[in-house]
């Protein structure tokens, strides 16, 4: 038991360290997921026939293959067969970029449909350019509904993140496993890395929860939105 | 009059929810054939009086006598007796949303009174006429109208071939255009005789109904009479200056 | 026309992998939802202290990486010797996690049954049982199949976790293949579509109970 503790409380700064590289992996993936996610919704909403199916094949695709699948799959696949000498960081953050931007993709579009038309057509009305419509009035509208979804996908990507080890990059699991390889304390160690993923999930949830109410605008809710 | 049995009999009924008591020894006696209109401000008790009578809510005192027989409270198959006897329709309907109108009907016939899915079938069909539904058979709870809704329940109480009904302020949950419908349903009840205890803010309903009226504050009975006594021309009652407010307020 | 050796080792592999995928899947799923039903009555409807024992349970779950908790269950556990078969510890784990989502459905499902549907049976006579069987169960159902259809799926892409535990399932037996022959693209997507072909076709079955079981006013959105 003693040993156990100061075999964590000795790998605890590392293994810590190891937490940056994975908020690192994570807030990357969600703003890569966000872009695509803005994209393909409004692709899916206001495209044309050729660009819906291949918006329609990608979500299919990234929403079917495991994680695990795709980062096999791109890292020692298709970079490197296109040449592509990526990073485990690069690679890790393009994947779980594109796997959350496939629902993030839905999410959107779920809030671009519950938005009443007559808001698009009351900016119309009072001199706005369709660009300036959906920056001031429909993106504000609609990011503020995606919160608890967003909240939602923040936890899945982290924990999907602590798959990244599969292709070396030094997040909290790789370097867990570094530890536990020379130490022998394999259940201390990753329960430790499980305490540490718990406090980062809950964390971050809360966090998203308070960002939530303080953008919070009367007589708007997210009904139907959260799972 | 007096020399009959009275199918109901409540005595020095008590309810107390957190240190807050809403019934403080309530009693009064109801025949077969009568009707006993319920008002009073909100939160003086009535509906809490409605849920103890078929014990929806278990008095913490007092007697409740049916049909001559004193209801043990502490008996479940007594009590799944009694709330077969007594039905009860609610302000908010509640119906059953996963069932047809139809079943919502027959599904108590089936299961309780063990009915087979025929005759249960037949009997709601009966049931449903009589409201005015027959059409809306296969409709489920989200396609139909408050109205609607609250007829069907009353149907299906009635299907159960109750003893006495109690009917919880059974318009207040209805957009106005659709009270009438409901209200028809209701006195044609009173008109086949059937014996029934509704809280209501309705006008229309207490003066032409009641036979007895119990004007509920505080959790007591505070004032009881016929509409006659208390409503009369020249009454200074309170029930009559409440019903004075509800007038003013809708106007009629 | 004949396949190459590479193909043919390849869909030998691969098919055994799946039939392992499938038997890590299946009990997994039935697990899973035993074991949300059970968490997620305790959690909706306990009293305190069996509340909060269920609401930690999903949140410890739920809240670190299924990963994390098979190498728990695989390599953290024989420090205490205890030694459980790849095998057995990828099932015991997708049970347990996978019954901490199932049991969030399930808690939502039963809190979203309103007072008055209880009142209403009540009111007719219903005995407490016959009450949960003809009323509360068949709408329950309806309002967590959805979300525990979505779960399944998720099971369905996570079994690939098993190979991490080295127990040899879809992507463990072709990630050997793909290494063997040095062919990692042609390999991962070929595994890919398997899974895309697993999860359509529960995505399919998912919609045909949905629909069967459809009433209006319980649909999904």
């Amino acid at each position: 038991m003693s040993t156990s503790l100061a075999v964590i409380a000795d790998a605890l700064p590392y293994l810590l360290q190891g937490s940056l590289f994975t908020g690192a992996i994570v807030v990357s993936a969600m703003l890569v997921g966000l872009l695509v996610g803005i994209l393909a919704a409004v692709g899916m909403v206001y495209g044309n026939p050729v660009t819906r199916f291949l918006v329609g094949a990608y979500v299919w695709f990234f929403r079917g293959v495991p994680v695990l699948v795709l980062l096999f799959l791109f890292y020692f696949g298709l970079f490197a067969f296109l040449g592509l000498n990526f990073s485990a960081f690069t690679s890790v953050t393009i994947v779980l970029g594109l796997t959350t931007g496939a629902y993030q993709a839905n999410i959107f579009k779920g809030a671009i449909l519950s938005l009443p038309a007559g808001q698009f057509k009351a900016a119309s009305a009072l001199g706005m350019s369709n660009g300036q419509a959906i920056r001031s009035i429909v993106l504000p509208q609609i990011l503020r509904i995606s919160i608890p979804a967003w909240s939602n996908e923040y936890s899945i990507i982290l924990k999907d993140s602590a798959l990244a080890f599969v292709i070396g990059a030094p997040e909290i699991m790789a370097r867990t496993q570094f530890v536990a390889s020379r130490t022998y304390q394999h259940l201390a160690l990753y329960i430790a890395a499980g305490v540490i993923y718990f406090l980062l999930t809950w964390g971050g949830v809360l966090i998203l929860d308070k960002l939530h109410k303080y953008v919070r605008i009367p007589g708007y809710s997210h009904q139907g939105m959260n799972k | 009059m007096t020399t009959r049995q009275p199918l109901l009999k409540v005595a020095a009924l008590r309810k107390t929810f957190d240190n807050n008591p809403i019934l403080k020894g309530v009693s009064f006696e109801l025949h077969k054939g009568g009707i006993i209109v319920l008002i009073g401000p909100s939160g003086g008790g009535k509906s809490t009086l409605l849920q103890c009578i078929n014990c929806l809510t278990i008095p913490d005192g007092g007697e409740i006598e049916f049909d001559r027989q004193r209801l043990d409270i502490h008996s479940r198959p007594a009590l799944y007796q009694h709330r077969q006897d007594v039905g009860m329709i609610f302000q908010e309907f509640n119906l059953f949303d996963h069932l047809s109108a139809r079943d919502n009907i027959t599904i108590a016939l089936r299961k309780i009174k063990k009915l087979p899915r025929r005759e249960a079938d037949e009997r709601a069909r009966l049931e449903l006429e009589q409201v005015g539904l027959a059409d809306k058979a296969e409709l489920y709870p989200a396609q139909l109208s408050g109205g609607q809704k609250q007829r069907v329940a009353i149907a299906r109480a009635l299907a159960m071939d109750p003893k006495v009904l109690l009917l919880d302020e059974p318009t207040s949950a209805l957009d106005p255009e659709l009270i009438g419908e409901v209200i028809n349903v209701i006195k044609e009840l009173a008109a086949k005789g059937m014996t029934m205890i509704m809280a209501t803010h309705q006008i229309s309903l207490i003066a032409t109904l009641a036979d007895h009226i119990l004007f509920m504050e505080d959790g007591r009975i505070a004032e009881q009479g016929s509409p006659a006594e208390l409503l009369g021309a020249g009454c200074a009652s309170k029930t009559q200056g409440f019903c004075d407010r509800l007038n003013q307020l809708s106007g009629e | 026309m004949e396949l190459s050796p590479f193909y043919q080792e390849l869909f030998e592999s691969l098919n055994r992998g799946l039939l392992m995928s499938v038997a890590l899947i299946i009990p997994s799923a039935l697990g899973g939802i035993l074991i949300g039903i059970f968490a997620g009555c305790l959690r909706a409807f306990g009293n305190g202290l069996v509340r909060t024992l269920g609401n930690t349970y999903a949140a410890i779950f739920r809240g670190t990486p299924l990963v994390v908790q098979l190498f728990i269950l695989y390599f953290g556990l024989p420090n205490l010797g205890l030694y459980l078969s790849p095998y057995a510890a990828a099932v015991t784990g997708f049970i347990l996690c996978s019954g901490a989502y199932q049991s969030e459905y399930i808690r939502g499902a039963l809190l979203s049954i309103k007072r008055g549907q209880y009142h209403g049976a009540q009111a007719l006579g219903f005995t407490t049982l016959q009450t949960i069987f003809w009323i509360i169960i068949p709408q329950a159902i309806r309002r967590a199949i959805h979300g525990c259809g979505n779960e399944i799926i998720y099971l369905i892409k996570y079994s690939s976790l098993a190979y991490i535990v080295t127990c040899l399932e879809l992507t463990g037996e072709g990630k050997t293949i793909a290494t063997e022959y040095f062919r990692f693209t042609e390999v991962f997507t070929i595994i890919g579509l398997y899974y895309l072909a697993l999860v359509s076709c529960a995505v399919l079955i998912l919609k045909k109970i949905e629909q069967r079981l459809y009433i209006p006013g319980f649909g999904h959105k």
